[in-house]
């Protein structure tokens, strides 16, 4: 096996310069309504 | 930070602060555990009184892998956010999105209803169509340059208003073009009026539909029974079926609450997923401690260990070409939110309001009833900014708790709602929300390690 898999590297940094544009849904209008979920939203502005 | 896990097999590292994920093996991850406060040497030591028949080559090349990935910011970053790129107090914020409390009234008498069947602790009523309209001429005027805006159709059970529904989606559609705007029209029903004509009508109209329901027919109808006692499942789930097939390409989502009395509650996922449904949501109930069906402390290992079972479960549907999406372990590692979007919570009270049947708007749709937060209305506005602003602050870097917790950039500070029901006051967290979802998280991670394969 090897050492070490990297599934996802350093993305959340990288939204720092073209994030905050708003457009992607409000987490409690997916399917919550009682919990908060902001991680598992999509970015509207790939 | 970094946090690690071990999980159904997988050494797990996430570092917090970039966001990166990694599965090692055993030596890697044995080297992340004490690597920030130890030497080289020192580490070399450490594992080989652990670990036989180690070289000292394989552990120095593992360790100067783990220095690479540090090299390389994937692993033990700083939280560089907090200062660099939000002014929270400053911050502008516009309204995007209405829960519209179609009806403060039900059909059912749900046992866990935040909503105390339909009515927020008020009287029943409809909202009117004057008032809904004047509801989206508000979240217009009130979105700045947002394109995106969304309208959730709410209760009690907002089919027993249906007609309004259905004109307010058409007021909608009608101020697109000028207002260059974009409805996303959601509804939340219990089913019990579903018929053809307004399954056509949402998979028009609707871009998301929440059906709910808990699963199994005897822990459904335990807590959703009709006023007179009589359970729903019977009379739902023929109606949830077909409208699940008929949206096709379209989103849905049957949803329901776990609560107690169902702990194993992954045998209401399987039994949603063997009807059929492949977008199931099933969420804990919040309620206060005193009530029988609430989540005691002593449930939470049991809880987190159902979750174990149900992550096994969905990587084996997923493996045999049968893939379920639970709502609650979704985690989009490479397109997620910005950290923007991460570090501004929910956005109740701030870009996501509820109106009540009359026109009172309120941070969202778990405060209505509790005047103290009225903000204001659809025909005047916003008239307590104090509040709004409040809710504005309401972010990790302003929870105590959250800041050194390794899920705040999944939860983003967790639900004000909840927090003000257990501590009074939005600035706290729900702890016994905490730990599943950190537990959740862990498992969402997990999947993803486990479908890489």
């Amino acid at each position: 096996m090897e050492r070490i898999k990297t599934l996802t590297n350093n993305t959340l940094k990288n939204t720092m310069t073209k994030g905050g544009c708003g457009e992607c849904q409000t987490s409690c209008q997916s399917a919550c309504k009682t919990s908060c979920t902001v991680g598992n939203q999509s970015c509207e502005n790939k | 930070m970094v946090h690690q896990y071990k999980n159904n097999g997988y050494n797990m590292v996430l570092d917090v602060c970039s966001g990166s994920v990694h599965v090692v093996d055993d030596l890697v991850y044995d080297i992340i555990e004490v690597y920030e406060n130890h030497t080289k040497a020192e580490i070399v030591e450490i594992i080989k009184n652990k670990t036989e028949n180690l070289s000292d080559a394989e552990i120095e090349e593992a360790y100067d892998s783990v220095t690479e990935l540090k090299k390389n910011g994937m692993l033990f970053t700083e939280d560089v956010y907090r200062d660099a790129i939000i002014d929270f107090k400053k911050r502008k914020t516009v309204v995007k999105a209405l829960c519209l409390h179609i009806a403060h009234d039900c059909n059912l008498a749900c046992k866990y209803c935040f909503a105390e069947e339909g009515e927020y602790k008020g009287r029943r009523a409809l909202m009117s169509y004057e008032v809904g309209k004047q509801a989206l001429d508000f979240l217009i005027e009130n979105s700045g340059n947002r394109v995106n805006l969304e309208v959730d159709f709410f209760g009690g059970e907002p089919l027993m208003n249906f007609d309004v529904v259905k004109r307010l989606v058409e007021y909608g559609r009608s101020r697109e073009k000028e207002a260059n705007k974009k409805f996303r029209f959601t509804l939340t029903t219990n089913g019990i009026l579903l018929n053809d004509e307004i399954m056509e009508f949402a998979n028009k109209e609707m871009a998301n539909v929440v059906l709910s329901i808990d699963g199994r027919k005897e822990i459904n109808d335990m807590m959703r029974p009709a006023r007179n006692g009589q359970g729903s499942y019977d009379i739902i789930m023929p109606k949830f079926k077909k409208f699940a097939e008929m949206r096709g390409d379209k989103s849905y989502y049957v949803r329901g609450t776990f609560t107690h009395y169902n702990l194993d509650f992954s045998e209401d996922v399987k039994e949603l997923a063997d009807n059929g449904f492949d977008q199931i949501s099933i969420e804990p109930v919040v309620a206060d401690p005193s009530c029988d069906y609430a989540i005691k402390d002593e449930d939470i290992d049991i809880i987190c260990e159902e979750y174990d079972k149900l992550a096994k479960y969905l990587i084996k549907r997923h493996k045999e070409g049968k893939p379920v999406n639970f709502f609650h372990f979704m985690i989009d590692l490479t397109g997620g939110p910005c950290v923007y979007k991460r570090l501004s919570g929910c956005g109740s009270g701030t870009e996501y309001l509820a109106v009540t049947p009359w026109g009172d708007l309120y941070p969202c749709h778990q405060f209505v009833g509790n005047e103290e937060f009225k903000v204001g209305d659809v025909f005047n506005g916003i008239e307590r900014p104090d509040i709004t602003d409040d809710f504005k602050l309401c972010n990790v870097y302003a929870k105590e708790k959250c800041r050194d917790c390794f899920a705040r950039f999944y939860c983003s500070g967790g639900c004000a709602a909840n927090s003000y029901q257990f501590h009074g006051n939005i600035f706290d967290v729900y702890e016994t929300g905490c730990k599943l979802e950190r537990k959740r998280i862990e498992c969402a991670l997990m999947i993803k390690a486990a479908l890489s394969e």
